[in-house]
């Protein structure tokens, strides 16, 4: 039997873990040339992990910012279907969906989605998606500033830690052998397509050649 | 700037659409097993593809240097079971000492 001081607890935990990313956020938003004013937006209204890093990451590298647009959106349907599977366990009217969709995120379906009963998914995922929503605010005008003030972001090499973020994140999803490949997929077709194509397009475009073979691989029975 | 501002409009009602979408409409509307399939795998499709050209592109062209060896500190540490934002500053670190050489 969970009882409802653990789920909160844990979900304090989950969110105070997650909430510490958005320092790294900050400094790589304005180090990719966003202000600071547009990097907190992004984090207050968007707030979504991977599809913000994708955004500046494509900003950063010179690509349209409505092609970054495109491919963070893009990389939040996953929420959609996270919004699918806790819709159920919420029981909301309305009103309360809206109030509720903002926090729709990895972390606050993964502790929710388990809880038996209505309530205990509720504190669940509340506390998980309000904690990483304050947090995570905090520490991105906290790492934007710090981003703002060191100047060239290749001294501390935080162009790099782009590509160790995304790492980060694209990580669970190589625990399968179709994970690894669509990964894999990605990356050379969008690696072929840089010096073809302008900056962003290797990546929309990789991404769904990925999918595509992804969806098309059939694993031979050993 | 403005191209910035668009873009982050759209960002902002796009993904609230899908967040809110997927509390409100029927769970039949999105279970046929084709969809459910194929947005699974759009995360790993995108993020390999955000890598690579994170860490080997320079404009239009494809560069191998500080920032590779960077992701590979990173794998190694991911692979350790380092928590995220240790493991996001120590390859930052790695380049920008290798840099510095």
């Amino acid at each position: 039997m969970t009882t409802d001081r653990s789920i909160i607890v844990d979900s304090l935990g989950v969110g105070l873990a997650t909430g510490a990313y958005g320092v790294s956020f900050g400094a790589i938003s304005t180090a990719s040339g966003l202000s600071v004013l547009q990097t907190c937006v992004v984090s207050l209204l968007v707030f979504t992990g991977a599809s913000q890093f994708a955004f500046v990451g494509i900003v950063a590298s010179g690509g349209n910012p409505l092609t970054g647009a495109l491919t963070a959106v893009l990389l939040g349907s996953r929420n959609l279907f996270y919004g699918v599977s806790m819709a159920p366990r919420l029981d909301l009217d309305p009103a309360a969906r809206l109030a509720t969709a903002h926090f729709v995120i990895d972390e606050s379906t993964a502790m929710g989605v388990t809880r038996e009963t209505t309530r205990q998914a509720r504190l669940g995922f509340y506390w998980t998606g309000i904690s990483i929503f304050v947090l995570w605010n905090l520490t991105t005008f906290a790492g934007a500033l710090a981003g703002d003030a060191i100047g060239d972001p290749r001294t501390y090499g935080l162009d790099a830690a782009v590509g160790a973020a995304f790492l980060g994140l694209l990580w669970p999803r190589l625990a399968s052998w179709r994970g690894r490949l669509v990964a894999l997929i990605g990356a050379a077709v969008a690696m072929g397509l840089v010096p073809l194509t302008t900056a962003g397009l290797p990546i929309v475009i990789g991404g769904a050649v990925a999918v595509l073979a992804g969806l098309l691989w059939r694993p031979v029975a050993a | 700037m403005t191209t910035v501002w668009a873009g982050i409009a759209i960002m902002v009602v796009g993904c609230f659409a899908l967040k809110y979408a997927g509390l409100s409409v029927p769970p039949s509307v999105l279970q046929h097993p084709l969809t459910v399939r194929a947005v699974e795998l759009i995360p790993a499709g995108l993020l390999g593809a955000l890598i690579a050209v994170q860490v080997l592109a320079d404009g239009s062209a494809v560069r191998v240097d500080a920032r590779l060896l960077a992701l590979g500190v990173a794998a190694v540490l991911l692979a350790l079971r380092v928590p995220f934002l240790p493991m996001v500053v120590a390859s930052a670190l790695v380049a920008a000492l290798v840099r510095q050489l």
